[in-house]
Parts: C-alpha cells; structure tokens; sequence
C-alpha cells in the first residue's frame, strides 16, 4: 500500500500494463519525453523505449486512426488525448470507425483500445480544455466510457479497461489529478467494468453521481446526515453500459433518488438514469426523479465555472426538494 | 509607380503547375512509349493484365445487370477503372494488408475474397465481411482509410513483416482533412504505406477541378514528404509497373509513397442510382472514353498474335456464368438476426443487452 494520487494510480497501472503485455503502445502528443502534460506518462518512455511509448504529430483524428490500424495489425494502443475537448476531433475514428469494428467483422476483428482523457473543469483551463463531452460518447454503440472518481478506482479501472478486448474512452478528471490521495496496493489488482458501487450506504434518498461529482455526493451526504437524511452514494464508474441494477435495487431501500453530473443536462449519463429509471422502476419512488446537472450552456470561460459546476449545496437541497415531495 | 513585392507570388504558383507528364508505357493508341518497361513483360503477363480486365469489366456489366434486376445492395460501378484498379492490386502480395473504398470491390476480390461474398457486402449481409483476405472491409468514410492506413503500414513495420499497406480513395476522399493527416503520420513515422488515389473525375457530381485548386493530387502528398507520381490510370501497365516499383521502394524501409491514377468513371456514382447526365456531358466524356485500357490492351495482343474477339467473348461469358452461381450461392445465405447483431456489439454481452437478445430471440423464434 502506498498513498497515492489518482494520477500516480494511472501512472501505476500503465507501467504494470506496459511490463506485462508486451503488445501494449502508449502514444499521442508530449508522452514520450514530456511524459504528458499533466506527467501521467512520466519515466514510461524511458523505462519502455520510443518504439512503445511514443509522440505523435499533433492531430487527434490521426492519434486515433493509427490505434485502429495498429489494433488490425495485433497491437494494443493506449492512445491519449491531451484534452478531452480535442476528442471532436476524432469522433469519426471513435464512433464511426473503431467502435464497430466487433460488429463489422462479426467478431473475426476487434479494437483493443483504450483511449485516455483529461475532462472536467475547476481548474480554470482554457477553452476547450475542460469540456464534459461523455454525453456524446455514451450514446455510440460498441464503446464503453468508463469515468472513475478516485485512486484506488483509477489504478482497476484502467487495467480493466486496457485487457477489454473492446475499446473503451477512459476519461481523467482534471480536477482530481491531484487534489485526492488514497492507500492504494502497489500490486495489480482490477475494479470490473460496467458495474456501479456503492460508496456509502443509506435508507432515505439515493444519489448517483460520477467522477468528481461523487465527492460533492459524499460531501451532500455528511450535509444531509446533520439533518438525520441518510443518503446512499453511487459511483457509476462505467457510465456507458449503466449498471442499472444495482441503481434499481437501491432506490427499493429509498424510494427517492438525485441523478448527479457536472455535465450539461440534456440527453446524457443522467438523462438516460432518469430515463431508465423512469421505465422500470417507477413505483419505488414516492417522488419525482431528482437531477443535478451544469446547465445546458456552453463550458463557461475560467472566471465563471466556480458558479457553473455543480456543487453539494445543490445536491443536499435536491434531495430535500424530493425527500419532502 | 507601384512598389516591387518582395516575393513573387504568380512565379510559386506557376512552379507549382510545372509537373512532369503521367507515367505512361503504352499510350491510347496503342503505342509502346516506354520500351524498356515494356519489354520486361512476357506474353503470358501481357495476357494475364488483359484478362484481369475483362474479368472486371464482365463483373461490372454483370452486377449492374442485377442491381436493375433488384438483385443487389449498394454497388459502386467500375467500368473505366480497370486498369487503375487491376493494374495495381497485381503488384500485391497475399502478405500485404488492403484499406480498400467502396469502389474497391474487384481488389478486394482479387486479394482473396470470393465473388459471394462481395455480394453479401453489396447486399448488408455480415457474411460478406468474413473474407480471408488480409484487408479492412470497404471503407464508406474514404478520408478514414488514410489514417487506418499509417495505423496498418506501422505495425507492419513493427511487427517487422515482409508487407505494406495498400491504401485505395478517389479524388474525393483528398479533399477530407483525414487524408493530409493519415499521409503526414505515415511520412513521420517512415511506415510502409502505399497511398493509390484513382483520380476519376468525380466526387459523386462534383468535378475534380472543385475539389482541389492545386494543379495535380500528388502535390497533397509532398506536404507531407512522400515521393508522388501520377500515372496514366487507363495504362494498366504503367499502373503495375509504378505500383510494384513503389512497394519495393516502401518494403526496403523508404517510407511512404502516393500514386495517382489518372482515370475516369464511365458511369454512375453508384447502383443506387444518380444520373450522371445531370453533371457530366457526352462530349466531355469521349475523350476518355477512347482511351479505355481495354481497347490498347485488345489491340497490342491482338497484333501479337495473342487475342482474339472470340477468346475474348468466350471469356467474358464465362466470367458472367461464374458471377451468376455466385449470385446464387449468396441468394442461398441464413438472413441475419438482430440477435447476432446484439451479441457481436461487445465481447461479452452487457446486462442490458442480454435483455435485448433475448427479446429478439422470442421475436425470432416465432
């Protein structure tokens, strides 16, 4: 066990993937003798060699054209996309191309891809640089988008994500690059894919949130418990398949529900809960489905995301709106 | 009087527009222009180019015969391009990974998937896309294939095989910015990959000469340091030729190389069915109807005593029989489920996918 910040846990699991596959390719812009910008690729391209770890000329289309080829020719890419705002770039390559090669080929072809992102704002970026775009992603079939929250997360995810033999957008939350440390083991060790967790459990109101927003749910919880509400907290961690499931078997225990996102609010991750919700489970909520979201403007510029980004105050008074339906 | 420019603006323009002359081994009238090229050929090999056009010009007689017949799916015709088409696959190697377009059909075959399942392609069937051939299936998104390609040609490279990456678009697909991007990663990176751009006029309706105002395609290819060469596109010889020199200059670890065939369309964008009248004049297209490469081909076989109608006829119905069982053969495929689909999405099935097929699983048993 060693503390750790959620980028030395990703640092963490490259280097275990790198060392273990030996197929595996690191690639895009500044990763090779910059070690990225924000250092998640640091020392690996002096451990590995260029021919494994490598820089690209600056296009994203082609940083993610060339993971499809180098995925037909037998070798697992790990793209990354310096910021997930560039990754309109190559939507063709994500959702056109790559996405549905399984399908194409009926299985005969695949793309073992992972590719790496830095998303969210409160770090005053500049534009561009901060954007949530996984509402898009999540509506292509064929791609998994896989969002973790914390370190210990981080660390499994990603090599769970990197031995998927699907490609999957592995998006890092800027904000908590390095604003979080946990004890996390220094062995592998995987967190399974397409399944939620709960990260605290309670009777009186469910809050399913992703990424950094599972801390403002933490943080709306311990509110709320001043008040005698005892939420349950759930991380998504893969928002692209939702585990519906266990979202479903908790708000049986609550009856009432807050669907949480730093991203716009329409048509998304929290959009298709509510959705879903909606459709299946209906008659265990004795309230209107709660959401919390960014409004649907563009990602503000530095100045005004501190009022932008969703915040706990926002979360604890939902889920008293709710609680008091 | 007005103040001299520092630079000359007209003269770089101009430099651009000074290129050299197509490749070219036999010309339209069938003339040897390039002996030496010429010679290195045998009468066998002569015979073989020849009837590799045939074979395709038959195909595409017979296909769009049954895309009138309600018989086909999405068919790109190929009449005009034989020699671009057929000329350059020859220079393949079974080892060598193709990135064909949807136009590219005839390569793919000729790569090693079979006739049926290019129908079952034509047609949307998965089967069709089950190929031996070491090949992506048709790219639809052309400027795509480029960066699919420097992705192939690299680990080629890394894999350190004896292959390359034969890549294959239209005059269309360089004006996407994905071309510029996969040619100048190929380049960067020194990757084994061969760029064949068959220039045949259109993009669909639009002219060659609105895609681009630069002077020739192969000037796309300079920006990103790769050697280019156009080439008689109507010339099957040169094709082969220029094609086979290229792979041997890219397999001894040259990098990259574009080739630009020079070639033309003789009809519809695609059996769905535009009406190229609307875009294109009779008159226009005679010229390069009277250099189609069957013709200069037919005549120097024939004068060497190596060709005749008869053979000629007695080929293309055999072809087209050969065309017709294959119709045949994929009339007689299982149609697909949505259940397979649903299963073929994700290695393993999501939860809520396993609701899906089973939904549709009920659906279809019934």
């Amino acid at each position: 066990m060693t503390k750790k910040s959620y980028i030395q846990a990703i640092t963490d699991a490259l280097d275990i993937e790198l060392q273990e596959d030996p197929k595996t390719l690191i690639f895009g812009e500044d990763v090779g003798k910059n070690g990225g910008v924000f250092r998640t690729t640091q020392g690996l391209q002096e451990k590995y060699g260029e021919d494994r770890v490598f820089d690209t000329p600056l296009a994203e289309s082609g940083i993610l054209g060339l993971s499809i080829g180098l995925g037909l020719t037998g070798w697992r890419p790990l793209p990354e996309i310096q910021f997930s705002g560039f990754t309109l770039e190559g939507v063709d390559s994500i959702a056109g191309q790559m996405a549905r090669m399984r399908f194409h080929f009926n299985g005969k072809q695949t793309s073992p891809i992972t590719i790496r992102s830095p998303y969210g704002g409160g770090t005053h970026t500049a534009e561009m640089h901060s954007d949530n775009f996984e509402n898009f992603f999540v509506g292509v079939p064929g791609l998994r988008v896989v969002m973790p929250s914390n370190p210990y997360d981080a660390k499994g995810l990603l090599i769970s994500s990197i031995e998927n033999n699907d490609p999957v957008l592995y998006l890092e939350n800027l904000k908590l690059y390095r604003s979080m440390k946990d004890d996390i083991p220094d062995e592998k060790y995987s967190v399974p894919l397409d399944q939620a967790n709960v990260v605290q459990e309670g009777n009186d109101v469910t809050l399913v949130a992703y990424g950094a927003q599972v801390q403002e749910a933490q943080k709306a919880a311990e509110e709320l418990a001043k008040d005698n509400i005892s939420a349950e907290v759930i991380d998504l961690r893969t928002v692209s398949p939702i585990d519906t499931q266990t979202i479903f078997k908790s708000i049986e225990k609550t009856h009432h529900v807050v669907v949480v996102q730093e991203a716009q609010k329409m048509a998304g991750v929290g959009a298709q809960v509510a959705s879903a919700i909606a459709e299946e489970a209906i008659m265990s909520l004795d309230a209107p489905i709660g959401r919390v979201a960014a409004p649907n403007s563009v990602y503000p510029f530095a100045l005004a995301e501190e009022a932008w980004i969703p915040r706990k105050d926002e979360i604890v008074a939902k889920a008293k709106e709710i609680i008091n339906y | 009087m007005a103040k001299k420019s520092i630079v000359d603006f007209e003269k770089i323009k101009q430099e651009l527009s000074d290129l050299p002359t197509p490749i070219q081994v036999i010309d339209q009238n069938a003339k040897v222009v390039n002996k030496e090229a010429f010679d290195s050929f045998s009468d066998d090999q002569l015979v073989e180019f020849m009837e590799k056009m045939v074979w395709e010009r038959a195909l595409h007689e017979q296909t769009m015969n049954f895309s009138r017949q309600g018989r086909m799916g999405f068919y790109a015709p190929t009449a005009g391009e034989e020699a671009s088409e057929m000329g350059t696959v020859m220079a393949m190697k079974d080892q060598d990974f193709l990135l064909p377009a949807y136009r590219d059909i005839p390569q793919l075959i000729q790569h090693g998937a079979t006739v049926t399942e290019a129908f079952w392609w034509s047609r949307g069937h998965v089967k069709g896309n089950e190929f031996k051939a070491r090949s992506l299936m048709p790219q639809i998104i052309i400027g795509a294939a480029y960066l699919e390609t420097a992705g192939v040609a690299l680990g080629l490279k890394k894999n350190g095989e004896d292959a390359i990456a034969f890549s294959y678009t239209g005059d269309g697909g360089t004006s996407q910015g994905d071309s510029y991007e996969g040619m100048n990663f190929a380049g960067a990176f020194q990757a084994p990959a061969l760029f064949i751009v068959q220039d045949n006029n259109y993009a669909i309706s639009v002219p060659r000469e609105k895609q681009t105002a630069a002077k020739t395609l192969t000037l796309k290819a300079a920006a990103a340091g790769i050697p280019a060469v156009q080439v008689d596109g109507m010339d099957i010889l040169a094709c082969y030729s220029v094609a086979k020199a290229a792979r041997e200059y890219i397999l001894a670890g040259n990098g990259p190389v574009m080739i630009e065939t020079l070639t033309d369309r003789y009809g519809a964008h695609s059996s769905a069915g535009d009406d190229p009248s609307r875009y294109r004049s009779k008159e226009a297209q005679q010229p390069w109807l009277d250099r189609d490469p069957l013709i200069r081909m037919r005549k120097i076989l024939t004068d060497k005593g190596l060709w005749s109608e008869d053979h000629e006829e007695e080929l293309t119905k055999k072809y087209k029989d050969s065309f017709k069982d294959a119709l045949k053969e994929a009339d007689a495929v299982e149609p697909e489920k949505v259940s397979d689909m649903l299963k073929r999405t994700f290695e393993v099935p999501t939860p809520e996918m396993q609701v899906e097929i089973a939904k549709f699983e009920e659906k279809e048993s019934k």
